[in-house]
């Protein structure tokens, strides 16, 4: 049906066929894009992990208690060259009408030519994407820093106890097991195949009732138990109070990773030691000197009467600024001996803005036990370092 | 060959005929049919087959972005290989197909014509799957991030490559590291030789083969540069360079082509539509496609909607042979060059604008002054222009580059980045000499970290050299 036209047979050296071919293939094998744009996001990523000390102080995320994503100004990654510096050089653009000199186009950003849909930036092609850095995306760069050294192997049969597992179904049981969706799908189906009119009620017989049954099982729940401990002597203030806040934050998720329930206690002191409530915790301020043996002591006290260490993993942390009175230093660190002993991993934190090098930390230092790790935090963004510290 | 590959077969068949007709010399093309992601693909990748780069998954990622969020859609995609390869977008609709078969044809006429392609091999898809394969093999022999850190510096410099090395005497074939070294007397030979007739350069390279070393030449060629010349490079980073040259040197026709290759494909696919046999709901689609393709851009100028405003003129005040010519002679440059007119950039309304103080404010709307700085802005791809002086610099083996001001000041952030990507290709310390608010200024880098002075010292070098 189709005759080569004269023209194209004149054009011998060109047309070497006039078959033209129309084909398709399989393209589902071309993953290629994926996989460079993966590692394109890896790249992103790596800078994510660079900021990352300053990314997972942001308020944003610890006071809506990760539930509010963070939003950053995240370049993709950009692909340097020689090129001419974009501000200081005449562009031509078209009109929809006649420009005259003067005309004003638009201030600052949205410069037209910076490509559409890829944001405004300073310069043409600045691939600025408002990143939502979210909750989990931290979460997971960040817990991929962190290790759990201590996981007590051995602890876990020790604390195995019978639970029961709902994991059959039967029709015959205790009423209070009664499995309410399937014994409504047992209705429909019945009444499916019994073919009656649509209209009649949905209605429940013996025949359709199914019920839950279980096994016991013995089980090898892991617990741990946060004791975080602050001192809310006059010293500590908001700065403080936000670096623990933050730091037990990542710390709370993280162990969630690792154990089946975790609880946090709060335990506040100054000279004395109290538990209270996490907004306290959190947010008050007390006066007075600082005596941190006072919680030591209310810490063990906690573990002997409520988490004994044969069930519970134990991570106590201290947030203090170590400007503890001098002589409770001997008592402080014989019983920190004690709960280092009784613990998975014990933080002790002090949170320095000026550079006085503590007489507790020192006092401390003596203590050998790689379980105890200890941090100095003078900035925001050394929450980052301080985690690794203790979690590595 | 299920129902719609037959039927388009017979179309493009019938397409072909009728761009035959017109005049249009193509040598034969194969289509094919992919699905959207394989057709943004090849857009960003630039090929069907290309060496692995995350910026070309940043490329993919963009594209496709657009695409799902129905911002902009390609709807064909054409190599400039023999036979040439076409991509249409599955699910394009038959009068779509026609409209992008015309222009794949007009497009592949452009390819097998205009002058500036002459020297692109027709056999690039294979070339570029061996250079995949090889960059692949990289991978595995030297690690894939020592691999991905080469070619993030080399690629970073890829469009500094000497697009006329085939019509310039060729500087570096018979270069030897020591060209710098002793370069004053035969530098001055070579001169004084120069200077017996205004001509001489013309026939520079025929005359002067048979001399050995060190031209004074500036090497335009910096890929090229490295590649013979960085001392610390291995023998794979160099075929990583090498690579790199080629493709940038086959894609760069495209480059400078791509306002009057549009052009002349949207030139025609609207000529051969109105040759096709069209139902009036199947000629409204095709008005209303055609119009969407040369839409204007607000404030920036789409290639498609200028190149064809250029050619439609031509058509309507010259005969068709001297269009046959334009499209064997002209790139970009010299086509807005000499072909953009007073009465169009009157019709168009185009301007030039820049930023005073905050605002982006109209500069200028005389023709002249508005071809004049389109024409800047193609100059050498839109590229600044960064040569090669020496490889000894200060006698300690640093690498002297020097951007050609020409007007414009670099993009100081980027030097200092790009610069660092050279540095660590070169091994020793790079310095580029520029200009940066009328003033010499030289970059060093050294251990990638750049430092910013005065240029005298390079200046008093260049009276030296001279």
């Amino acid at each position: 049906m189709w005759e080569p036209s004269l023209t194209a047979k004149e054009e011998g050296g060109l047309a070497l066929s006039d078959e033209i071919i129309v084909s398709r293939d399989d393209w589902s094998l071309h993953r290629k894009g994926y996989l460079d744009q993966t590692r394109h996001k890896e790249k992103v990523d790596e800078i994510i992990k660079q900021q990352l000390g300053d990314l997972i102080v942001d308020e944003s995320i610890i006071l809506s208690d990760g539930k509010k994503n963070t939003k950053i100004p995240m370049r993709s990654l950009e692909e340097f060259r020689f090129r001419f510096d974009y501000n200081k050089r005449n562009h031509t653009g078209q009109g929809t009408k006649k420009m005259v000199p003067g005309e004003i186009l638009g201030r600052e950003q949205g410069n037209g030519k910076g490509g559409s849909g890829s944001g405004a930036g300073e310069a043409p092609g600045q691939d600025i994407y408002e990143a939502e850095v979210s909750y989990e995306d931290l979460a997971n760069i960040l817990f991929e820093e962190l290790r759990l050294p201590n996981l007590d192997d051995k602890k876990r049969p020790l604390i195995a106890h019978d639970r029961p597992v709902f994991n059959d179904v039967r029709k015959k049981g205790l009423m209070a097991n009664v499995d309410k969706k399937r014994t409504l799908l047992e209705s429909i189906k019945r009444q499916a195949f019994a073919k009656k009119g649509k209209d009649s009620k949905l209605r429940i017989t013996p025949e359709d009732l199914r019920f839950k049954t279980w096994e016991t099982r013995p089980n090898f729940e892991t617990n741990a138990v946060i004791l975080a401990m602050m001192d809310t002597s006059g010293s500590m203030g908001q700065f403080e109070k936000y670096i623990s806040r933050t730091f037990f934050f990542w710390m709370v998720r993280f162990l969630r990773l690792k154990y089946e329930n975790v609880e946090i206690r709060f335990l506040a002191h100054h000279t004395e030691a109290k538990e209270v409530t996490e907004e306290e915790f959190f947010t008050r301020g007390e006066s007075g000197g600082t005596r941190c043996s006072s919680v030591y002591q209310y810490a063990l006290d906690l573990v002997e009467k409520d988490y004994p260490p044969a069930h519970f993993n134990i991570y106590p942390v201290h947030f203090t600024d170590g400007d503890n009175i001098g002589s409770d230093n001997a008592k402080a660190m014989s019983l920190m001996k004690q709960l280092v002993e009784i613990s998975q991993i014990v933080g002790y934190g002090e949170i320095l803005r000026t550079h006085y090098s503590s007489t507790l930390m020192s006092t401390l230092k003596r203590i050998s036990d790689p379980k105890l790790r200890l941090v100095t935090i003078r900035d925001r963004n050394e929450v980052y370092d301080a985690l690794k510290t203790v979690f590595s | 060959m299920d129902n719609e590959q037959r039927s388009l077969s017979t179309i493009a068949q019938d397409i072909a005929q009728v761009a035959r007709s017109l005049g249009l010399k193509f040598c034969p093309v194969n289509f094919e049919i992919v699905p959207a992601e394989a057709l943004y693909t090849f857009g960003a990748y630039g090929m069907p087959v290309r060496f692995t780069h995350w910026s070309f998954g940043k490329a993919f990622y963009r594209m496709k972005l657009q695409y799902d969020l129905n911002l902009s859609r390609i709807y064909e995609l054409v190599i400039n290989t023999n036979p040439a390869y076409a991509f249409l977008l599955e699910g394009n609709r038959l009068i779509q197909n026609k409209l992008v078969i015309g222009h794949v044809y007009a497009h592949v006429d452009f390819f097998n014509n205009n002058r500036y392609f002459l020297r692109t091999p027709k056999d690039m898809v294979e070339r570029m799957g061996a250079h995949a394969e090889k960059i692949r093999e990289y991978e595995v022999q030297f690690g894939r991030d020592r691999v991905e850190k080469t070619l993030d510096a080399v690629l970073a410099i890829q469009e500094h490559v000497d697009y006329r090395s085939h019509i310039s005497p060729n500087t570096l074939k018979n270069e030897t590291k020591s060209r710098n070294k002793c370069p004053q007397g035969e530098g001055q030979k070579k001169l004084g030789k120069k200077k017996s007739s205004p001509y001489d350069d013309l026939w520079w390279d025929l005359q002067d083969n048979s001399t050995e070393s060190s031209t004074l030449q500036e090497v335009e060629d910096l890929l090229l540069y490295l590649l013979r010349f960085a001392p610390g490079l291995e023998e794979w980073q160099r075929d990583v360079i090498s690579i790199v040259r080629e493709e940038s040197l086959y894609f760069y026709p495209q480059i400078e082509t791509k306002i009057i290759n549009e052009g002349w494909a949207t030139f025609w696919h609207a000529r051969i539509m109105h040759e096709l046999d069209l139902s009036d709901a199947e000629s409204l689609d095709f008005a209303l496609m055609h119009s969407q393709v040369v839409q204007p851009s607000r404030l920036g100028l789409n290639p498609y909607y200028l190149g064809v405003k250029i050619w439609e003129y031509l058509a309507s005040v010259k005969p068709l042979d001297y269009l046959w010519d334009l499209r064997e002679t002209e790139n970009d440059l010299s086509f807005i060059r000499n072909h953009l007119t007073r009465e169009l950039v009157e019709e168009l309304h185009l301007f030039n604008f820049r930023k005073v103080g905050a605002h982006w404010q109209v500069t200028e709307n005389e023709w002249q002054k508005v071809r004049d700085n389109l024409v800047q802005q193609l100059v050498n791809g839109g590229n600044p222009r960064i040569i090669v002086l020496e490889g000894d610099y200060e006698g300690k083996g640093g690498l002297s580059l020097k951007h050609r001001h020409e007007g414009v000041d670099l993009d100081i952030v980027y030097l200092e980045k790009t610069l660092a990507l050279v540095q660590f290709l070169w091994g020793k310390p790079v310095v580029l000499e520029t200009v940066v608010d009328h003033k010499n200024v030289l970059y060093e880098c050294s251990n990638g970290l750049v430092s910013r002075r005065q240029a005298t010292k390079i200046l008093d070098k260049e009276g030296f050299r001279e």
